[in-house]
């Protein structure tokens, strides 16, 4: 037996993060929705008055701009000076001790280790994952807005976006979308049954914690810079 | 110039000489078009140049001015069914009206000359007009091998091109062969077609492309040029504003359809026969950018949409490759083999990922943890 070792409650995700990560899964599950009907539409108007293809679109639009308002609200918010949030500890593969940790939740994944890395906030793997998304998120923002903005040629949104329109066709637009919703839907289930898998094996309340903003932990976070920081999550200066 | 032309392949030269100080007016006047038929045209012409009504007048009173231009007409990679279009019109009114106001000293389709008479009008016009004669391309240049798959009288198209089209005042690239190398330029390309812009960039190029090129829009841009002296304003694929300016999808008769969600489901079902939206049988509309659903073809009869066909996105640059299959919403994704869209592809994945997670979850809750030591926990 090993001596009684206290989980430690660290605040990790501050209300903007926990706000942000909210009004992006809500504007995802609407937007797939809306785009799947816009795509295949199986809904049947009993009149030209009906307008529900134009009340479909209408909330694909406003799930857009609620999803990219959000995205960028907490690309902003990243440039604060929070251990969990800040843009720092969203590139772990940068650094060296970032890829072990890294290769330590592949580990656990592939069953050849039981040891999770040492995270308090995202683990290194899985804000490598939310780089990715972003990333799609992007394509997602560049492809939709193009094919939105063709309503009004002419127009500044269509301006901005004219290179768009002079390397891809409209079509392939409309492909690329379709693929896009297909990989952030993929990344909804990793990251559903990620949360779900470690809040058991870990303990910490992870799937909570999005709600509360806190998690719980024997452990200590690793972060590039060989920082350290408190139960509230600023940092503090390292003894050393 | 008349001592150089000589007996009966000048003629048609000769006579365009003689009456080339007249003004379109007079023109008109002498062909015994009436002052309302004049005025009719004006008027359909600045509604087809999306000018308000007021501006009829305006049209009128410069093209009662203005002297006619001088035209040349290249026949390239085609299929003459631009000339066929602006020619063939089932009630020609207003192809004729263009036809008498335009000195078309060369094209090889309908000119009365041939063989070398029919070189020396096109040489003696593009040297006595040189920058001030407008040129208009029907079909694709072949840029493959220096352009030896598409020759006329000897000379590679791409020759002619550079020669004419370079020193014109601006050239009117017509369909979308000559726009954007259409069907000559569809995979795999074997004559490596290009359209105008693209293989004489230095000259002034306005795109009409479509297939057929609507007749209006050349009119319309013809009397544009007349009356305000300079090329349309362009939008970003090289065409005039006035008729590619709004997606077709944005102006079709048919849009409170797909908007109140009724859509043909298969041809011929009671919602074809209602005339509902083509949207889930693959119409294009969308993605197009035209004036079909306004302007409408042959003296306004009918377009695609309206005959209850969707639309094939002929407008578009590289259509054939990119708008197929004509019959579905998405294109097919290339690597995948025919018939697979994006979103089986896509369902297969999330399906896929699905199973992979829940297998990984009864691994997961079978495993046992770690031990009590190496979990440290109170």
């Amino acid at each position: 037996m090993s001596e009684p070792l206290i989980f430690k409650r660290y605040y990790v995700w501050q209300l903007p993060v926990r706000i942000c990560h909210w009004v992006n899964a809500l504007s995802v599950l609407l937007l797939s929705i809306s785009g799947f009907l816009i795509g295949y539409p199986v809904i049947v108007g009993s009149s030209p008055e009906s307008f529900l293809m134009g009340w479909v679109r209408f909330i694909h639009f406003v799930a857009g701009y609620a999803l990219i308002i959000s995205v960028i609200s907490r690309l902003l918010w990243s440039l604060n000076d929070h251990c969990f949030s800040g843009w720092r500890e969203y590139f772990p593969f940068l650094t060296r001790e970032g890829r072990k940790q890294i290769l330590v939740m592949l580990k656990f994944y592939f069953f050849i280790d039981r040891k999770t890395p040492d995270a308090v906030g995202h683990n290194q793997l899985a804000v490598t994952a939310y780089v990715g998304l972003f990333l799609i998120f992007f394509g997602m923002f560049v492809s939709g807005f193009a094919l939105y903005a063709e309503y009004a040629p002419g127009g500044t949104m269509h301006a901005v976006l004219n290179p768009v329109y002079l390397i891809l066709s409209t079509q392939t637009l409309h492909l690329y979308h379709h693929i896009g919703m297909w990989l952030i839907i993929c990344f909804v289930i990793n990251h559903i049954y990620s949360v779900w898998l470690l809040d058991i094996k870990e303990k910490g309340g992870e799937i909570t914690s999005i709600f509360s903003g806190y998690k719980y932990t024997t452990k200590v976070h690793v972060f590039s810079e060989g920082k350290e920081c408190d139960e509230n999550g600023c940092f503090i200066k390292v003894k050393k | 110039m008349s001592k150089q032309q000589n007996s009966d392949a000048s003629e048609k030269t000769e006579q365009s000489l003689e009456t080339r100080e007249y003004s379109v007016g007079e023109i008109l006047k002498q062909r015994g078009v009436s002052r309302r038929d004049f005025l009719k045209f004006c008027t359909a012409m600045t509604a087809a140049m999306s000018l308000p009504a007021s501006f009829a007048t305006s049209v009128a009173q410069a093209l009662d001015e203005v002297k006619r231009p001088t035209l040349v007409w290249l026949n390239f990679q085609d299929c003459t069914g631009d000339s066929e279009a602006l020619l063939r019109a089932a009630n020609p009114t207003v192809g004729e009206i263009i036809l008498d106001i335009l000195s078309v000293d060369y094209h090889e389709t309908i000119m009365a000359a041939a063989g070398h008479q029919a070189d020396e009008a096109l040489e003696s016009t593009i040297t006595k007009y040189k920058g001030k004669y407008l040129c208009v391309v029907e079909g694709s240049i072949s840029m493959k091998d220096d352009g030896v798959y598409g020759c006329t009288s000897g000379k590679t198209h791409l020759e002619i091109a550079r020669k004419v089209c370079g020193s014109a005042a601006a050239t009117i690239a017509i369909g979308t062969c000559a726009a954007y190398g259409g069907i000559a330029a569809a995979v795999p390309n074997p004559t490596g077609a290009v359209g105008v812009k693209d293989a004489v960039p230095g000259a002034t190029v306005i795109n009409l492309p479509g297939c057929p090129c609507n007749a209006d829009n050349l009119t319309a841009t013809i009397v544009h040029y007349l009356v305000f002296g300079k090329i349309p304003a362009l939008d970003g694929k090289g065409r005039p504003l006035f008729a590619y300016g709004k997606r077709i999808h944005d102006n079709c008769e048919r849009r409170p359809h797909f908007d109140a969600g009724q859509y043909v489901e298969h041809w011929g079902d009671n919602a074809h026969r209602k005339g509902f939206c083509l949207y889930k049988m693959g119409c294009k509309g969308p993605a197009t950018f035209h004036n079909c659903p306004t302007q409408r073809y042959n003296e306004k009869t009918s377009w695609p949409v309206a005959s209850g066909h969707g639309c094939a996105g002929c407008s578009e640059p590289q259509f054939w490759d990119t708008m197929g299959p004509m019959y579905k919403r998405l294109p097919n994704v290339p690597g995948f083999g025919i018939e697979q869209t994006a979103d089986k592809i896509g369902l297969g994945m999330a399906v896929g990922v699905g199973a992979a997670f829940a297998v990984h979850g009864v691994i997961s809750a079978l495993r046992k943890d770690k031990k009590p030591e190496e979990t440290r926990e109170g």
